[in-house]
């Protein structure tokens, strides 16, 4: 049973049926967009275009711009009518990632401040 | 499985579809989407990893830190590897749509030859710090660093197992719809790889140097 | 050669270990023997273990918690004898160092290897009759997480027999579970057993997720799922979310006692409170991964046996998703101790309280549900009163404890123990026995003794009152859990108290075994010729019992919400179905074969024997490379092999 029997013939989470070369076309603007959003995040590590105390927030958005090319040039997240179960179990995912890692942030370093200070740690 | 009843027209499908009652799916869907809330799952995992950086990266029990020890030259030259590998596993898997293996096998090659030249560089890394004594065992945040950035390594070195077993089937069996659906989840495992690995150069070796 | 595995490992000096285990053995020994001398290996070969039918690996599972619940309990009993006696100036009879082991081995297997199977084989069986489908999306996958399970089983009773379990409780918490402290083999079968069920829980969840919500009869809408469908997979997507970071947080344990990491040890900036943080992420979700189904369970006896439709259908599927997200923002209540500061304890003590709200509004829709039902007092609808009264008793403990200056008092009291205990067993195991006799005549395709199963639930819920209440006002004197020796002789008659509630437990545990034995026994006097012995709503009983391997000659078209209720109001379709042929998955002795050499691994990795470790991992490998050159996996029914074998089947009437 392949499915390509069926109406919706799906490609991957999410894509219909699309030219090549549109699908050609996304890959390469998505690579096209992800070198320069690399190339950005390095620039903004490494230089003082952003003022100092933000960088860490211009890395983090960056890189969620990155992780957003990925999902809908190469993943093709987004198109498709039975995409909407993908999108919804990635927005629990994500949702659990930010709770895990946000939350066990702001909880160790609560608990880590209210260590006693420890000789040569 | 057996055969849906068939739609009346594109409207009542759709609206069937959005509210999910036109029967099972095909089997190209079931899978993909079975692979995919696979790979959330591994996400989450790696964000278990994460977080346990996060809290680590400051405990050097003094040893080396992150900035004494990541070379940005070659993270830069990693990174360009994995990405235009993920670009290059794109365009496999629509020569393989397309029916055409010989572009299929170049590109595969292509995937592979970058993918190895990813881990080529992430071990020689992992060799040097070691050598340097700056080992896994020598403090906390290096055993979170290696084991977060080890972790997706022996995933992308199994990703590379599977590419030749991929070529292998296509050698054996031609691009089969059967040999294409797995294809297809290799292709998302590879670029889920790619996704990772922004939140590694980011996190650990961009904000590492800060 | 053999790594640190030597002759020293058999408990030869230890009495209890030493009898239990050739006890085991002989009876071990006995079972196969039987099994090979009466001729039945190719039949459970080919009908069960390599089986990859729902249904099969549904009853496999359930069999398999409900023989570790007999072990498990049987470290209960153990534990209640030694406080009950070790008191004051007596010392009891169990040295520390095997008490111990033995509350650490209790809680692990309570939790992994009673609950996780029973509920897991629950939704195995039920779900996909529920659907209208055939089987779960990967049906191989599923009996390789049903087998990676019984590995895992296996190696930790190995435990018993060679070498020694944990002693740090079965939450296995750093310092005193890093190497330094516990140096021999306990931790790592701990480790090990469960990093293993670990994946093959991990893959059920995903397979469970992508049955639901991808195959599903044709007109099944979300809204017109039976509530068990929604539970199960809100419960599921809880698996796939949170098992993950379990796995990541043994990862980091195992990688600091094998290869000398600093993750969560004393020296080189580990951080043991990590460990507890990313310990109870994971903890605090299965919880719920364990109760929703329990919960789905009661929605559909309570509708069934009130013979109304389920009150508040939508209520109850938004609570239910309100309770799967929430259920990642309380983690913390488990550790308030741990020094956070008032404003992390306040905010997860208020999300804590926040989520006994859909609970509640859970409770009253069953309420509502019985309210103008003509209700039946058949022996799930016991169960399912008996859960009512002492969840909401267990769960109100729980928002006392979420106060977070209450819990600075009672925490890791036996205050604490009394709760959870409640919770689960009221929670859980009630749902699962309800489970259990409600869904036997449908799986075994005969009724169970009510009788004998009225006996069982009187006494487990007297068993469970004796037994646990004491232990409240006990947190409350101050009483520490995991006590090996009581100091204060005014403890001693609520410990006795507790004991003879075990003991009444231990006589509902008999009233099952008989149950059991005598449904068996009486079997033919007892067979399901209808398929729908209570009268009831969903597609599972629109089968005949046991339903056929393909569940449905002809898939249901489904027009409502409690599809099978419409079509018996509907009645019967004049002219026979027109079948067409269907494709069933072949069997497979993948899942058998890669839990062999799961087993393989784990043993050699806990016993340094690092050859083998390398073979077992190569193997696994091996049979997945295998498993994914095969495109042959599917077999065909034809449509005059279907007619033929439909009219075969005992009853026309409840044919879709």
């Amino acid at each position: 049973m392949d499915g390509d029997d069926r109406i919706f013939h799906e490609r991957s989470p999410g894509v219909e049926h699309q030219e090549s070369r549109a699908d050609f076309l996304s890959y390469t603007a998505g690579l096209g967009l992800a070198v320069l959003l690399t190339i950005g995040s390095v620039v903004v590590a490494q230089t003082d275009l952003l003022w100092p105390p933000g960088i860490p927030v211009g890395l983090v958005v960056l890189a969620f711009a990155q992780i957003g090319v990925h999902l809908v040039f190469f993943l093709h997240l987004g198109t498709g009518t039975d995409n909407t179960n993908n999108i919804i179990a990635l927005a629990f995912g994500l949702l659990i990632v930010f709770l895990v890692i946000t939350g066990s942030c702001w909880i160790m370093v609560n608990l880590n401040d209210n260590m006693m200070a420890m000789p040569g740690r | 499985m057996t055969v849906a009843a068939e739609p009346r027209d594109i409207d009542t499908q759709e609206l069937l579809v959005a509210i999910g009652g036109v029967g099972p799916a095909p089997t190209r869907t079931v899978v993909a989407y079975g692979f995919w809330i696979f790979l959330l799952s591994d996400i989450i995992m790696f964000s278990g990893l994460f977080a346990a950086y996060a809290v680590l990266s400051g405990n050097t029990a003094g040893g080396p830190t992150g900035r004494e020890l990541f070379d940005l030259r070659t993270l830069f030259i990693e990174t360009a590897c994995l990405l235009f590998s993920s670009y290059t596993c794109g365009l496999a898997a629509l020569s393989g749509e397309h029916q055409r293996s010989d572009r299929f096998y170049v590109f595969a090659a292509l995937t592979f030859v970058l993918g190895a030249a990813f881990m080529f560089i992430e071990i020689s890394e992992f060799v040097h710090m070691v050598g340097k004594g700056a080992g896994p065992s020598r403090s906390a945040f290096l055993s979170a660093f290696f084991t977060l950035v080890g972790m997706h390594g022996a995933h992308v070195s199994t990703g590379l197992l599977w590419l030749i077993y991929m070529a292998a089937q296509v050698l054996a069996k031609g691009l089969s719809p059967v040999v294409l659906r797995r294809f297809l989840c290799f292709s998302l495992f590879w670029h889920a790889l790619d996704i990772i690995w922004v939140g590694v150069f980011t996190m650990v070796y961009l904000m590492g140097v800060d | 050669m053999f790594g640190r595995l030597t002759w020293d490992a058999i408990p030869f000096h230890e009495p209890i270990p030493l009898i239990t285990s050739v006890v085991v053995i002989l009876i071990v020994v006995l079972v196969l023997g039987t099994i090979v001398i009466k001729g039945w290996v190719p039949y459970l070969w080919s009908e069960w273990v390599t089986s990859v039918d729902h249904k099969r690996i549904g009853v496999m599972y359930v069999v398999l918690g409900l023989i570790m619940l007999l072990r498990g309990f049987s470290d209960a009993i153990m534990m209640r004898s030694q406080q009950a006696i070790a008191v004051g100036g007596a010392q009891g009879y169990l040295p520390p160092e095997h008490y111990d082991q033995i509350f650490s081995a209790h809680g692990t297997i309570m939790i992994f290897f009673v609950a996780m199977p029973l509920v897991v084989g629950l939704m195995n069986f039920v779900v996909p009759l529920q659907l209208g489908v055939r089987d779960v999306a990967f049906p191989v996958l599923n009996s390789v997480s049903f087998w990676l399970t019984a590995s895992a089983v296996l190696l930790i009773n190995l435990s018993l027999f060679i070498g020694n379990f944990a002693r740090t409780g079965w939450m296995n918490y750093p310092p005193l579970s890093e190497l330094a402290f516990s140096p021999d083999v306990g931790v790592d079968y701990y480790l090990w057993s469960l990093q293993i069920s670990g994946v093959g829980t991990l893959l059920a969840g995903i397979n469970m997720v992508t049955t639901i919500l991808k195959l599903r009869a044709p007109g099944m809408t979300y809204f017109r799922m039976p509530v068990f469908c929604w539970t199960a997979l809100c419960s599921n997507m809880l698996i796939v979310a949170a098992f993950p970071i379990l796995t990541a947080t043994f990862v980091m344990l195992l990688l600091d006692r094998y290869l000398g990491m600093h993750f969560f040890t004393n020296d080189g900036g580990g951080s043991q409170m990590m460990y507890v943080n990313l310990f109870w992420a994971w903890g605090h979700p299965e919880v719920y991964i364990l109760v929703l189904p329990a919960f789905g369970v009661y929605s559909e006896v309570i509708a069934t046996f009130s013979g109304k439709a389920l009150f508040g259908y939508r209520s109850m599927v938004l609570a239910t998703l309100g309770i799967c997200v929430l259920s990642f923002m309380v983690w913390l209540h488990h550790f308030f101790t741990m020094g956070a500061g008032a404003n992390v304890n306040a905010f997860f003590g208020i999300m804590s309280m926040i989520i006994a709200v859909p609970t509640g509004v859970k409770i009253f829709n069953w309420l509502f549900t019985m309210f103008h039902g003509r209700i039946i007092f058949t022996v799930p609808v016991l169960w399912t009163i008996g859960f009512m009264v002492t969840f909401v008793i267990g769960g109100m403990t729980g928002v006392l404890l979420a106060v977070p200056p209450v819990d600075f008092v009672v925490h890791n009291t036996v205050f604490l123990v009394a709760h959870f205990h409640n919770v689960i067993i009221g929670g859980v195991l009630f749902g699962a026995m309800a489970a259990y006799n409600y869904w036997f005549p449908k799986a075994m395709g005969f009724t169970l003794h009510e009788g004998w199963g009225k006996a069982s639930f009187w006494c487990w819920f007297f068993g469970f009152y004796l037994a646990f209440m004491p232990l409240y006002l006990l947190g409350l004197m101050g009483m520490p859990r995991r006590l090996q020796h009581v100091t204060e002789p005014e403890w001693q008659p609520l410990l006795l108290a507790a004991e003879a509630g075990a003991l009444l437990i231990f006589a509902g545990i008999l009233c099952q075994i008989m149950q059991l034995y005598v449904s068996i026994r009486d079997r033919e006097k007892r067979r399901d010729l209808t398929g729908d012995p209570w009268d009831a709503r969903t597609l599972e009983w629109a089968t005949t019992s046991p339903p056929p391997a393909y569940n449905f000659a002809v898939m249901p078209q489904v027009g409502a919400r409690d599809a099978f209720w419409e079509m018996k109001q509907a009645g019967q379709p004049a002219a026979a179905p027109e079948y067409e042929p269907i494709e069933m998955p072949r069997n497979s002795a993948t899942g058998f074969i890669t839990a062999f050499f799961a087993v393989t691994f784990g043993f050699a990795a806990i016993w340094h024997i690092w050859w083998l470790a390398i073979l077992g991992l190569l193997a696994v490998a091996i049979i997945m490379m295998a498993f994914g050159w095969v495109e042959d996996r599917e077999t065909e029914i034809s449509a005059g092999q279907l007619a033929r074998m439909e009219r075969a089947r005992p009853n026309p009437e409840s044919a879709s």
